[in-house]
């Protein structure tokens, strides 16, 4: 990951003024170029929108047992993908606030959609576990009111610390995304020709003048709610993991479950960013503010994350081997050797196979090289947080107990349906926000402007 | 002249650094009320201009506190409330109680510093004289412009305006209150 100074110093094609890139980045909402492109993504994703209110509506009406899910495999598709959505989002904090802190530019022209993809994708992991309620109307159970049946929810389990991480998750990524906005919405406000527009940007850039001591004390609230993401996201997935290890089930019950977790979250998310970063830089034509140089660094961050979540994998195997126990290590022999050994054999494929062609220059500068590798883990991703939901339950100890787990049409449904959730208002926010951090970009430029005059 | 129908005078720049040169030259000219406004944080400014607030971190740090303070009573009392034996495990374990501490901790260590710096920069608010000037809409685009407010007690508009179209702005304009 190392960078050498030539590369660090200059991110940003040199040549570009501040004016031409405020300019550039603050057009994109205000007269939106690629419209027809917009509207097709739209349409579709619109349509699996759709999907996931009728499969929704049908889950509510019907309750979970439209779903596969029975004894013993009882979590399977809905905590499933709460994971992998809410790994996806730990990426956006983490290049956002992590990157921000250890002051590496390249993280500017990425921050704003990595952020964006944060806020749908917690959103999308958040439904899950409301829909597996079965009861979702209960949901305010989860917090301490006074009852009139005078209990109160139990703060020693895992399930309950669950919604607390989310919505903190949610909250704290909502307020890092929105600060960091303000003044992107002032400068979409000045160049706003349209009194609609005028009074939208108007409004939601609070009144932001660019002073220079709401600018010290703006950087003060920014960097300090940085310092907290960080610490958050591992805390939020660590917890996420927890779920799992905090229980006996063979396979789950492992130390190890915390750092692995957070990495593969990591891992993932890092993939969907630079599917994102690809796809939004060829429909804006951004191609001198996200350069071959961020898919270079993307593809880099991608490769060390894939090969520590690798680590992860062997240690999984190591630790049923070292324990001795019998059912530990009959669960690694299921997953090596059973019917759901696809999912095993899937996720290492996907997730390891095709990622070592990051090892080269050429790939990682290559989009669409890039986009497939990428879209490769996430697919690994997904087959991983499979298997080890339902490679684990499906035999635990008593051979009474064992079952198997398919996933039904519903199952399919809501799943397909929350990308509809994830992809609309993503698709909305990058409709009528500017989708790269204009003042960060130019703070970018105007330092290696001045790096460069000094050389 | 009473000073209520001036805001101050705005000076225009092409660049930070011609901002700073002209911030320092003011100060040495006696001038105390000064501002600026630029289109991304310029920090050499925060020591020109001898600005000093730490008021956002002491919010993050208060806000920690109070989220923590929460956090631990709430858990304590509904475990106090109404106890449940769990196979013999202890009723308040902190090692349990870490997880929900540390989630408010941060929640309210974010809210508090974000909330704040709002509150002490005075935002939202819908106007603000600088807004009437004619070329300020370029103050988040690619301009710098320092500001003498027409409460500093040199201010002057006639001496003030010519002295500030030596420093080399580009633009200087008087801003109405």
């Amino acid at each position: 990951m190392s960078l050498t100074a030539e590369e660090s110093e200059h991110i940003l094609p040199p040549g570009q003024s501040l004016g031409d890139v405020t300019d550039q980045l603050a057009r994109i909402p205000l007269h939106f170029p690629t419209r027809r492109r917009w509207l097709i993504a739209l349409a579709l994703s619109s349509l699996l929108l759709l999907l996931f209110f009728v499969a929704v509506t049908v889950l509510f009406t019907r309750g979970v047992g439209v779903w596969g899910l029975d004894i013993p495999v009882n979590w399977a598709f809905a905590i499933h993908n709460y994971v992998w959505w809410l790994g996806i989002g730990h990426a956006g904090t983490l290049i956002s606030a992590l990157l921000l802190l250890m002051g590496r530019d390249w993280r500017n022209s990425l921050n704003r959609f990595a952020e964006t993809m944060t806020l749908f994708a917690v959103v999308c992991a958040g439904v899950y576990p409301i829909l597996h309620l079965g009861r979702p109307w209960f949901v305010y159970w989860m917090f301490p009111y006074p009852a009139t049946m005078q209990v109160w929810p139990q703060f020693r389990s895992p399930l309950e610390w669950d919604i607390w991480a989310v919505l903190t998750y949610l909250t704290v990524s909502v307020i890092f995304w929105y600060v960091g906005l303000v003044p992107d919405l002032a400068a979409a406000r000045d160049r706003a020709r349209r009194p609609g527009w005028q009074t939208f940007f108007g409004v939601l850039s609070l009144g932001w003048r660019g002073s220079a001591i709401h600018w010290m004390r703006w950087q003060q609230a920014y960097r300090l709610i940085a310092a907290l993401a960080v610490p958050l996201v591992v805390s939020v997935h660590s917890e996420v993991s927890l779920l799992f290890a905090a229980s006996q089930i063979p396979g789950w019950h492992s130390t190890i479950f915390p750092p692995y977790f957070v990495l593969g979250a990591a891992f993932s998310g890092f993939a969907v960013v630079s599917m994102i970063a690809i796809a939004i830089r060829s429909l804006f034509h951004l191609q001198n503010l996200v350069t071959d140089d961020h898919l270079d660094i993307l593809g880099k961050v991608l490769l060390a994350t894939g090969l520590m979540t690798a680590y992860g994998y062997v240690f999984e195997v190591f630790d049923a081997f070292y324990s001795g126990g019998v059912h530990e290590v009959q669960t690694v022999s299921d997953r090596f050797f059973g019917v759901y050994a696809w999912s095993y054999w899937g996720a290492v494929v996907f997730n390891f196979i095709f990622l070592q062609a990051l090892w080269w220059r050429g790939v990682r500068r290559t989009p669409w090289a890039l986009f497939l590798i990428a879209s490769s883990v996430a697919i690994g991703m997904w087959l991983e947080r499979y298997m080890i939901l339902v490679t684990s339950l499906y035999r635990d100890f008593l051979v009474s107990s064992w079952g198997s787990y398919t996933p039904t049409f519903w199952d399919w449904a809501i799943y397909l349906g929350t990308l509809g959730l994830f992809m609309v208002p993503f698709l909305l926010v990058i409709r009528v926000f500017p989708v790269i951090s204009i003042f960060e970009t130019k703070e970018v430029l105007h330092d290696e402007r001045k790096e460069a005059s000094r050389a | 002249m009473p000073e209520s129908t001036h805001y101050g005078i705005l000076a225009e720049f092409k660049s930070p650094e011609t901002l700073v040169e002209a911030a320092k030259r003011a100060r040495a000219r006696g001038y105390r009320e000064l501002d600026a406004f630029t289109p991304f944080p310029v920090h050499e400014l925060d020591d020109v201009l001898r600005l000093r607030d730490r008021r956002v971190l002491w919010f993050g740090l208060i806000g920690g506190a109070v989220g923590f303070a929460i956090a631990l009573a709430m858990q304590m009392f509904t475990n106090f409330d109404y106890p449940i034996n769990v196979g013999g495990r202890p009723l308040y374990p902190f090692s349990a109680f870490a997880v929900v501490a540390f989630e408010l901790t941060v929640l309210f260590g974010a809210l508090f510093p974000a909330v704040g710096m709002l509150a002490i920069n005075g935002l939202p608010r819908l106007n603000y004289p600088v807004f009437a000037a004619s070329r300020f809409h370029l103050a988040s685009k690619d301009r710098f412009f320092l500001c003498i407010k027409a409460h500093d007690p040199r201010f002057d508009p006639s001496q003030t305006r010519r002295f500030m179209q030596t420093l080399g702005a580009e633009s200087v304009e008087l801003v109405p209150a």
